[in-house]
């Protein structure tokens, strides 16, 4: 009976995060059961976009700081870890110029996203820490600046990106079941990290920074954790993506990305984990539908180039107008509460008058 | 190494990148605003270029190359309209995602009605043109750009100084809450504002376009970053910052292409943006400071 009692208590505390994580279950298994390819590869993107953007969020949700060069972290976190999960034979075809020191390593695929996402957070580390001391305008665009340092070395450094061309010859590791476990734990690390001090002190510094500051809130140091966890987190979802699809070159990396995954994020509401897992799910469906329908048109000798961003951004624009915390506003989807279970709350927490 | 064509050079491209500021700034200065749509007037601007020179034969250049300015100008105001007043008032980062999405929707929209490849733009005779100047030949184009600069410059700030509502726009780069409250209507400020930025946007375009004498649908990516950090550099808070900052951005330019070693001149734009994160941490309101701005903790 205990048990049960501290079951729902801790369910109604934590009823969100089991909304979220049974209906993402129930896809994956729907698209295991039921799905074509199409479905099949559809779902694995959304996951790995889920990872993506739920580290968007654990920066900019919390912070309340727009961050451009989230998707650069990504883009460092693919070029990391395929470099660590090729093989020699297929380093020497791809990369002829990497440094020898790199060229007959050859890890397991998860030791490599491990690594590639650890060295994007410490390149955010390192780039970051003096970039926490600004707000608004300025922080905007230094992030862009930070997107377009990171994009300029990715395009040129070719010893190790193969430069502007395509990097091929990576193994496809990343299956739906990978990345549905990510893309989970992703929410679960997410709705955690909101929830913890230093989540609080963030959005606390993000509501009233000169408050925040006056009770002591180290707003800098709470900035920079939450940057360096967002940057591991998009670093991680780089080597699942690298992974799966196996050829890229650095312009995966760029503007039309970083569009795509703000508009996944303030689609939902970028104050909450709810909102970025609706935004991912919905935005994801409809990008790579209408991809689909766009590359058909295409393959007919339409020309239909441009069409799914010309709808998402439009779509983007009247939402923003219509509600510009997004759909859910910042506010997490949880259990409705009910007699019994405050019944039982107050059980536990002593009779206290209501 | 310092010749006269160097220098004209220089000078010539420090002209337009000050436009490009100064269109950015203006705009900035009132809302509060990095208007990332900003290189898509550009864009816009070099289609209609296209448009009307493959539409008339007829039409002079320059009746054309107004006209282009003209559209830009609409364009700008448009978007004021229809994307940016609705959200206003709500918040700013909804307001950044919003100008994000415009810039993203005009672009796309170039590449689905019109083409990805790219498109001639007509260029006069005189454009390709150059004068013997001190020994050295100096292209016409160059020496009109930083007369056009000049000139606008010039206008813009008797227009400022000298009309009722220049004072109105200066006024609600200062203090936009206390402009209001004296009777200044909000949307008439800022429409202008938005006018004024789409028209340098423009005026900068016909420049733009000439160098490769074709417009793309994603030519507006540069000048749009060169205008981001001639405005760090400059400062955000004032026009004069970000005039001296776009030529300033035209120097340093102009420097690091000359004593760039071979192998790092690819990561010029890096260095560019590392200026710009270097200034904004020790002196975050640029070298020409305006008013105080409370954008950094710590």
């Amino acid at each position: 009976m205990n048990l049960k009692l501290q079951f729902s208590k801790w369910f109604r505390t934590n009823s969100t995060i089991v909304l979220l994580l049974v209906p993402l279950l129930l896809l994956a298994l729907l698209t295991q059961i039921f799905g074509g390819s199409l479905l099949y590869r559809i779902v694995t993107v959304l996951f790995i976009n889920l990872l993506l953007v739920l580290g968007l969020q654990t920066f900019m949700g919390n912070s309340g700081i727009l961050s451009f060069s989230h998707i650069g972290y990504m883009g460092i976190g693919a070029y990391a870890s395929v470099l660590f999960s090729m093989t020699p034979e297929a380093k020497a075809a791809t990369l002829p110029d990497l440094y020898p020191l790199l060229q007959n390593v050859h890890l397991p695929f998860l030791v490599s996203v491990l690594i590639g996402a650890f060295i994007a957070m410490l390149v955010a580390a390192v780039l970051g820490y003096p970039l926490m001391r600004l707000s608004d305008a300025a922080a905007v665009i230094t992030m862009f600046a930070v997107l377009v340092i990171i994009q300029v070395v990715l395009v040129h450094w070719s010893a190790v990106t193969n430069g502007p061309r395509t990097l091929y010859g990576v193994d496809n590791y990343t299956t739906l079941w990978v990345s549905v476990a990510f893309g989970l734990l992703g929410v679960i690390l997410a709705y955690y990290f909101k929830e913890s001090n230093i989540g609080l002190m963030l959005r606390a510094s993000r509501d009233d920074r000169y408050a925040a500051s006056t009770i002591g809130i180290n707003i800098v140091n709470v900035r920079w954790l939450g940057f360096m966890l967002s940057a591991f987190m998009a670093g991680f979802a780089g080597g699942l993506w690298a992974h799966f699809i196996t050829s890229f070159s650095p312009y995966a990396f760029y503007l039309s990305e970083t569009f795509a995954i703000l508009a996944m994020l303030v689609v939902g509401g970028p104050g909450g984990i709810s909102g970025a897992v609706i935004g991912t799910v919905a935005v994801t469906f409809v990008h790579e539908g209408l991809r689909q329908i766009e590359n058909s048109v295409n393959l007919q000798g339409g020309g239909l180039v441009g069409f799914t961003e010309v709808f998402l951004a439009t779509s983007l624009i009247a939402l923003l107008i219509w509600r510009p915390g997004g759909i859910l506003g910042g506010r997490e989807i949880s259990w409705p509460r009910r007699k019994s279970q405050s019944q039982d709350d107050q059980l536990l927490s002593g009779s206290e008058k209501s | 190494m310092l010749t006269i064509d160097f220098l004209i050079n220089t000078l010539s491209l420090g002209s337009l990148y000050a436009m490009l500021a100064l269109g950015l700034v203006i705009v900035y200065g009132i809302l509060k605003l990095v208007n990332f749509a900003y290189g898509e007037l550009l864009m816009i601007a070099g289609y209609t270029l296209y448009i009307l020179g493959g539409l008339s034969t007829t039409l002079p250049w320059f009746v054309i190359a107004i006209l282009a300015v003209l559209v830009a100008a609409a364009i700008s105001y448009l978007t004021e309209m229809i994307a940016f007043r609705p959200v206003r008032e709500k918040s700013l980062t909804a307001m950044l995602i919003t100008s994000f999405a415009v810039s993203t929707l005009l672009q796309n929209a170039a590449l689905l009605i019109i083409s990805p490849r790219a498109r001639a733009v007509p260029l006069p005779d005189f454009f390709s043109q150059s004068v013997a100047l001190a020994g050295s030949n100096i292209p016409i184009r160059n020496i009109l750009s930083i007369v056009t600069a000049v000139v606008l410059f010039g206008a813009l700030s008797l227009l400022l100084k000298y009309t009722v509502l220049g004072i109105a726009l200066r006024a609600a780069a200062d203090d936009f809450r206390m402009t209001r409250l004296l009777g200044v209507p909000a949307n008439l400020v800022i429409s202008t504002a938005f006018i004024i930025s789409g028209f340098f946007a423009g005026v900068v375009a016909i420049f733009w376009t000439a160098r490769t004498a074709s417009v793309t649908p994603t030519i507006g990516a540069a000048p749009l970053l060169v205008a981001f950090v001639a405005c760090v550099i400059g400062g955000m808070s004032n026009l004069l910052g970000a005039v001296v900052g776009g030529y300033l951005y035209g120097i340093i330019y102009s420097l690091l292409s000359l004593w760039l070693p071979q192998y790092l001149l690819d990561y010029r734009e890096a260095f560019m943006f590392l200026i710009v994160i270097l200034i904004l941490l020790f002196r975050p309101s640029g070298l020409i400071r305006g008013n105080a701005s409370s954008e950094r903790v710590g």
